[in-house]
């Protein structure tokens, strides 16, 4: 496996909220059949579609750790046809100023290549030209006539950006879907480094779906494997100017990990001397908003689940060029497989203690 | 004084440590099993052999406050809330950070460099600062982490005719409530919840319900009084010196009718005078704790404050003691006649 | 079918106090179901056994009301909604509580450019002072909307149509059901229009292997209407999104391919608002696939919705379809 090929691979993937079965596939082809069956002890699917792969523990009483990393990510839909045009609305949030003249692929009863158009500017009212073009003033023009497009799309089928993976200087990869698949390949390598250590925890990798709609897919998983603890990876804003030192974090420094109220001040404290032994330099976040990663979801499953989150520097979120540094994936593969050699039953019986 | 003591401590969401350690202290040798959880609620239980239906009695430990985020070049704090906070009263406040209880202050620009229209308008929290006295950014990293809290620095004493003045009343008095009832005796099992993170999401008492999963439970806070002069009447939700304010409704939760009814009818036989929340606004446990599981019977008897989430509210302790009177009721009313059906 | 869904729409039955209205489905479905109960918070659960996979059928029995808040000096009550309400359609409908008091809503006098809010508004029950108030009222009663049922032919207009539509069609379905091929949950739930409430406990309960909720959805076949690509007549619509909501796969091919079998008219729905009760099943415990089968409706939230009785029996078809197909 190359973890370049995985995250280019990844990320052109289609795979809105809901819809994740593509890019979902990718991670199913290593696992169940490829070189990845042998890293892990079992491989199944849940109902709503999130990819369990568990590794055994090695100890006496494996406590479960569980990790997530959503696959989905955040597109369009097709909410009606007009006179052969697609009008559409959003899966997740996405900023409307990016989509105008954005190229994107309709997932109809084939792949459809359509572009995002408006009304020309030389027929805009001036006032108009000031302000961002809204959503209900875009179209999909799929460049066929009404009559092949309403037989080979329906109200509901999803759409995607267009995009293929761009690798840029310094290992930066840009492209859409960053968020989170930079996450997943994360959560893969650590699995393929796991191979070579003797671990006490059962660890059990999920891939999750419905992030983007509100957790939706760790809610549920989370509550059928009532882990002991549980770690979420995840994206952080990137540095670009603009943005203060706290609320954005350097690429190529090194995971972000975060405290605040959904971290177990333990798994906090862990994540951080796990890194200082195994030499990997990491960044620290402070966030109070509660929502918005699969965190929260493991934090409140069943009666209560200790949490930690990493997080992935990423530059430009919920755009079509979504960046990040492969370092900091490697890295955060490394800081996750180190902070699994050190748990074992005495450290989740301590998780209680306050 | 009990209620000082609890109010003078610090435990904004999610560090919570300070008062779970004197709550625990207080009731440790009283109990019959104590103990924590993965978020931190303290539990407690009571009775666990008694015959009879299992009632859970909940209030949050936590209160508001601020979290650092950053730090600036100067070794100015930068800060977010944690929990919903007016951000119009932080201004020119006085804060203790972490468990170090650091001092520092909230500054504000003054007024005499201040633009004609700036002085309109309130400050954002993205312009506010704390100031720690530290020379520059390696300093206050001697002091201060990111992820350290700041809680207001505020005196807790009587106040006035009957009242009583302090930070995070919301929901000490709760606490204090809880404790009182401790001291006394049930014909059934009783499991006292001392939750965490209520401000930041209702995620203590979510948690708790799942794993202790109870017949009824009942909810003790501090709510919003609007009885000020600059308030309509028909929009002061509770107010001070009428008792035990009863909750039909709000955002989380419309409270079973005959667990009002039984509150109401309680109240009334044992003379001790209640009134109800007059507005549907806000949220409490008992929204999630009545969404637990198969679904769980839930109300709020609430103590009115008034300024609550600022760093000083004033409730009256005529109506904090008339809570705990109409809880005991309550209770005693289970014994005689079961669930409210 | 028109006189039930007259006598369903006719109770006046808010959020949290569903009594009515529960009492007379329990009584329409009692000679058609297994076994009947309901729940901690109200839910009414009828259970026919036919198979092995576990369907959970929702429709809620609750609507939209006012909850009284304040009474003033001069009898006036003040009040706060129970779901979604917009304040701005009130001023001169009227509103009727539990024991029969009628209310009319009045607004204060708006400075210009005040928004009217529901802080602004006040119902009117005819008291000549806050003691004849009392009497016929009291903080915490919920009144609902007051309006009779009408009859336009085909179609209908009526209050609570959502989801009281939902719930005669599921009572429809219960009738009609022949050879039930799955383990049926048909139940009514509490709670919906204040958050999917009744539905998550009740789900949590039946720990069910497919969700459907049975609700009503918005249409943009009016005047200028927001744009919506579902129309009145045009057939039940199958939910693929709302902000609840993805519908599984699974499920939206299941219901389409059932509907083109059987030639039932549907449409696809994507409501850009909104949640139903599947929104909750499909969170269940450790997931449950789930859909939604919607009757479109126009003036949602208002004192008179309209649906379409081809809709309607569309809908009622396609439940029918559900439960007698055997689901694995």
């Amino acid at each position: 496996m190359n973890l370049e090929t995985l995250l280019m691979e990844l990320s052109a993937a289609a795979g809105i909220s809901g819809r994740e079965e593509r890019a979902a596939q990718i991670i199913i082809d290593l696992f169940a059949q490829g070189e990845g069956a042998q890293w892990i002890s079992e491989f199944s699917q849940d109902r709503l579609g999130n990819i369990i792969l568990r590794k055994q523990g090695q100890g006496p009483q494996p406590p479960r750790l569980m990790l997530a990393a959503h696959i989905d990510e955040i597109g369009l839909i097709v909410t009606e046809m007009d006179q052969g045009f697609l009008r559409f609305s959003c899966v997740g949030g996405i900023d409307q100023r990016v989509l105008l003249g954005q190229e994107v692929i309709v997932h109809g009863r084939e792949d459809l290549p359509g572009i995002i158009g408006a009304k020309p500017p030389h027929l805009q009212e001036p006032e108009e030209k000031n302000k961002a073009v809204k959503l209900k003033d875009l179209i999909i023009d799929l460049g066929l006539p009404e009559e092949k497009v309403r037989s080979l799309v329906q109200i509901g089928d999803p759409i995607t950006i267009r995009r293929d993976c761009c690798a840029l200087k310094n290992s930066l990869y840009a492209g859409k879907a960053m968020d989170d698949r930079a996450g997943v390949v994360a959560l893969v390598d650590c699995l393929r480094r796991l191979k070579e250590r003797h671990h006490q925890a059962e660890v059990v990798a999920v891939v999750t779906v419905q992030e983007e709609l509100g957790v939706r897919g760790a809610r549920v998983s989370s509550y059928g494997l009532n882990p002991d603890l549980g770690l979420a990876l995840d994206v952080t804003h990137g540095d670009m100017p603009g943005l203060a030192d706290y609320e954005a974090f350097k690429l190529g420094q090194g995971p972000v990990i975060v405290t605040g109220p959904q971290v177990h001040p333990q798994i906090f404290k862990t994540l951080k001397a796990a890194a200082e032994a195994a030499n990997i330099k990491y960044q620290v976040e402070a966030e109070v908003t509660p929502r918005g990663t699969d965190a929260y979801a493991l934090q409140m499953a069943q009666a209560g689940v200790a949490t930690g989150l990493v997080c992935i520097p990423l530059r430009y979120m919920h755009t079509a060029v979504e960046t990040v540094s492969l370092k900091d994936i490697t890295e955060t593969s490394r800081l996750l497989t180190e902070f699994i050699m050190q748990i074992d039953r005495a450290f989740v019986e301590g998780l209680k203690c306050y | 004084m009990l209620l000082k003591e609890l109010s003078e401590l610090n435990g904004v969401s999610s560090r919570e440590e300070a008062v779970r350690a004197y709550l625990r202290h207080r009731i440790q040798d009283k109990v019959e099993t104590v103990y924590t959880d993965h978020l931190g609620n303290l539990l407690v239980v009571q009775g666990s052999k008694k015959p009879g239906p299992k009632i859970m009695l909940s209030a949050h430990m936590d209160e508001v406050g601020l979290m650092v985020v950053g730090i600036e070049p100067s070794g100015l704090l930068k800060i977010k809330p944690l929990g919903q906070i007016d951000e119009r009263v932080l201004l020119a406040k006085q804060v203790l950070i972490g468990e170090q209880r650091i001092p520092g202050v909230i500054g504000a620009k003054p007024i005499h460099l201040q633009e004609k229209e700036e002085r309109q308008k309130p400050v954002k929290l993205s312009a506010l600062f704390v100031d720690i006295g530290a020379q520059d950014k390696k300093e206050a990293e001697e002091m201060v982490k990111i992820g350290d809290v700041a809680a207001f620095d505020v005196k807790a004493e009587k106040f006035g005719d009957r009242l009583f003045k302090g930070k995070a009343l919301d929901n000490r008095v709760g606490c204090a409530i809880l404790l009182n009832l401790l001291e006394k005796e049930y014909a059934f099992p009783l499991y006292y919840a001392f939750t965490a993170q209520e401000e930041v999401g209702l995620r203590g008492a979510t948690v708790a319900a799942f794993g202790i999963n109870p017949d009824l439970a009942l909810v003790f806070e501090g709510t919003s009084a609007g009885d000020v002069p600059t308030a309509k009447k028909h929009q002061q939700s509770t107010r001070l010196g009428q008792g035990p304010a009863i909750t039909f409704m709000d955002r989380s939760v419309i409270v079973n009718q005959a667990l009002v009814e039984r509150l109401v009818e309680t109240a009334k036989e044992a003379k001790i005078p209640f009134q109800f929340r007059k507005a549907t606004t806000g949220g409490t446990e008992a929204g999630v704790i009545n969404q637990a599981r198969t679904g769980i019977i839930a109300g709020t008897l609430s103590v009115p404050c008034r300024y609550i989430h600022s760093p000083v509210s004033l409730l009256n302790l005529d109506d904090f003691e008339n809570t705990i009177k109409l809880a005991d009721a309550f209770l005693k009313s289970i014994e005689r006649k079961g669930l409210p059906e | 079918m028109k006189e039930l869904i007259r006598k369903l729409t006719s109770v006046s039955s808010p959020s949290g106090r569903e009594e009515p209205v529960r009492a007379l489905i329990k009584e329409e479905i009692t000679k058609h179901a297994d076994e009947i109960w309901e729940d901690k918070l109200g839910n009414l659960i009828a259970a026919k056994h036919g198979g092995k996979t576990k369907v959970l059928l929702a429709a809620h029995m609750d609507e939209i009301g006012v909850i009284v808040t304040d009474i003033d000096e001069q009898g006036f009550l003040r009040f706060s909604n129970v779901g979604g309400i917009n304040p701005q359609r009130l001023v001169g409908q009227r509103a009727r509580f539990a024991n029969g008091t009628i209310g009319v809503f009045g607004a204060e006098k708006l400075e210009e450019n005040q928004k009217l809010t529901l802080s602004k508004l006040y119902l009117d029950i005819g008291a000549r002072s806050a003691e004849e108030a009392r009497q016929k009222v009291s903080v915490g009663e919920i009144a609902t909307f007051y309006h009779e049922f009408s009859d336009l032919g085909e179609r209908i207009v009526a209050k609570a149509l959502d989801d009281r539509i939902g719930c005669a069609i599921l009572i429809e379905a219960l009738k009609r059901v022949a050879n039930p091929q799955n383990d049926l949950y048909c139940t009514f739930t509490v709670q919906e229009e204040v958050g999917l409430r009744g539905a998550r406990t009740a789900a949590f309960g039946i720990d069910p292997d497919l969700g459907i909720a049975i609700d009503v959805t918005g249409t943009g076949d009016t005047p200028e209407a927001e744009r919506l690509a579902i129309k009145l007549g045009q057939g039940a619509a199958i939910k693929v999104k709302d902000n609840s909501l993805i519908t599984h796969p699974m499920v939206k091919d299941l219901l389409t391919d059932l509907a083109t079998k059987n030639n039932i008219p549907y449409q696809f729905e994507v409501l850009p608002f909104g949640g139903t009760d599947s929104g909750a099943i499909q969170l269940t415990k450790a997931g449950v696939p789930a859909g939604v089968i919607s009757i479109p409706c126009r003036y949602l939230h208002t004192p008179s919705e309209m649906v379409d009785l081809n809709d309607v029996e569309a809908a009622v078809r396609l439940v029918v379809a559900v439960m007698e197909t055997k689901l694995d």
